[in-house]
């Protein structure tokens, strides 16, 4: 059983706005739901199944299906972090394979700008071994970007292209927080937060959120919306391991791709353009190589001198300007991931930076710490 | 020098797996557990290997000496600067905790570390670490 072509993505709409103090969280879960469904052209009685992750408020996805008034046969609450939203396109695939739905809902949203945010204390096992170490996500990231430049001699001016990258792509984004193209100097000479990632190499913080209609292939050919299918999903978990083997310079993402990319029947070659999660510059530049763009060690090489860039670049990246750049709604970038990816397949991406012929697309997104542990999720997408 | 931490450190909160972990730490033993099964250690301690599944673990006292596998010394943000690191334990299993007594200018990766407790308030000390003396 494979979920290539049994499931397309019909909605995708993202909140325009990057402090929104005037919605509440669940009000702002409902204003992105009804923006996909209007995408889609369908209505919110067409809703037979919902996904949410740890952003909706409540109990898994039993507060949200009430609050928002569904009427659903399958739900599903996974939760891991950023990367939930892309796991949730996977996962309402194969839902909607089984037959287990038709039409699914997911949805995102939160607001740190504008309300009180209560950092992510997960309460897991290890916590009591970990929290008092002082890990942030700033300084457990720095820890991997560490560790790659010790192994493989990576420098902060080759992260720093990648924050490059996304600002180019920033400044056709009407939305987007940061819209100034910055240059490598601007980024290694911008405050050091946590060694070796400077202030340039962080994502910003926003308000926002984002919502995905996942259909049939039936319910996908009776909408007007190109047809955008779920071709390839793998996801996979990583860790410490117990302590033993430690590798900070590789992500789950060396398990998910590969078997997205399998499913999908196609290499990282065919991939005209990546979304790919950019809580920070060297996330991206390890997922790169767990992807399969370049070899380990490589990605320093394969991110500098504007290769991410689209127009001139080799693999035209986050066009919206990424987290990096764009917005990061609840400190959650996944669905954003997917709303873009479905931009370049339909041809809605920003006209300067929209790759000619998109047919086909990779996303990626890794929730939870690296350093840590997390939960990675790769999907392929092509446009039919 | 400095990157002593200056900030309050929370009480670790123990549970039935983990209490003898922290009743060795306040005795100033760094602790791991070791598979009776499949014989790897690991950390942190858990009452069933995460390797084999046996539940046959017993705990066992570390000479609490390694290196650094990797470090991020945190500049922005309250009781800053500190330094956070990933311990490879001379026995094996990696240890995530803080290098303290040092410059963090000068360290570096593959530098030696021994364990050094650190007092928490109104809980266990917590196993940080210092430059070995050379």
């Amino acid at each position: 059983m494979t979920i290539r072509n049994k499931a397309y993505i019909a909605g995708a709409w993202e909140h325009p706005l990057r402090v929104i103090p005037d919605l509440s969280t669940p009000e702002l879960h409902a204003t992105c739901a009804a923006g996909a469904l209007a995408d889609a052209g369908l209505s919110h009685s067409d809703v037979d199944g919902y996904f949410c992750a740890g952003d909706a408020p409540g109990n898994g996805a039993t507060n949200m299906v009430d609050y928002l008034g569904l009427k659903v046969k399958h739900l599903d609450s996974t939760e891991t972090g950023g990367s939930s939203y892309i796991i949730h396109v996977a996962h309402a695939a194969a839902a909607i394979a089984a037959g287990k739905c038709s039409v699914a809902l997911i949805t995102l949203a939160g607001r740190p700008k504008s309300e009180r945010f209560n950092a992510f204390r997960g309460g897991g096992p290890d916590e009591q071994f970990e929290w008092w170490t002082g890990y942030s996500t700033s300084n457990a990231y720095g820890m991997c970007a560490a560790r790659h430049m010790h192994e493989y001699g990576t420098t902060s001016e080759q992260l720093a292209w990648i924050k490059v990258a996304a600002s180019h792509h920033a400044q056709h984004n009407p939305n987007a927080m940061l819209r100034d193209v910055v240059t490598v100097e601007d980024v290694v000479n911008s405050p050091m937060i946590a060694d070796p990632l400077h202030r340039l190499d962080c994502c910003v913080v926003s308000d926002g959120g984002g919502a995905l209609v996942v259909v049939s292939p039936e319910i996908a050919r009776s909408l007007s919306r190109p047809l955008v299918a779920v071709r390839g999903a793998g996801e996979a978990v990583q860790g410490h391991g117990g302590g033993r083997g430690l590798d900070l310079t590789v992500t789950a993402t060396s398990q998910s791709a590969p078997r997205a990319f399998a499913e999908a029947g196609v290499t990282p070659a065919d991939v005209k353009y990546a979304s790919i999660y950019d809580s920070f510059t060297i996330t991206v530049l390890l997922q790169l190589e767990d992807m399969g763009f370049c070899a380990k060690g490589e990605g320093g090489r394969f991110v500098a001198d504007g290769n991410l860039i689209a127009g001139t670049g080799r693999l035209p990246f986050n066009t919206d300007g990424g987290g990096l750049c764009n917005n990061h709604p609840t400190n959650r970038g996944g669905i954003t991931k997917v709303i873009e990816a479905v931009r370049q397949l339909r041809g809605e991406a920003n006209a300067p930076v929209q790759v000619p012929d998109c047919d086909l697309a990779a996303v990626n997104g890794i929730g939870g710490i690296l350093g840590l542990r997390h939960a990675a999720a790769t999907l392929v997408l092509e446009r039919q | 020098m400095a990157a002593v931490p200056s900030r309050p450190l929370p009480a670790p909160q123990p549970s039935v797996e983990t209490q003898p972990f922290w009743d060795a730490a306040a005795e100033g033993r760094l602790t791991i557990k070791r598979c009776g099964s499949c014989n790897e250690p690991h950390y942190p301690p858990r009452g069933r290997c995460p390797f084999c599944f046996s539940d046959a673990t017993t705990w066992e006292n570390s000479k609490g000496e390694g290196a650094i596998y990797s470090l991020s010394t945190m500049r922005r943000g309250p009781n800053t600067p500190y330094v956070l690191a990933y311990v490879t334990l001379d026995e094996g299993p990696a240890v995530m905790t803080n290098i303290i007594d040092c410059d963090p200018d000068t360290l570096a990766i593959g530098d030696r570390v021994e364990v050094a407790f650190t007092p928490t308030e109104g809980g266990p000390p917590v196993p940080f670490f210092k430059p070995v003396a050379r």
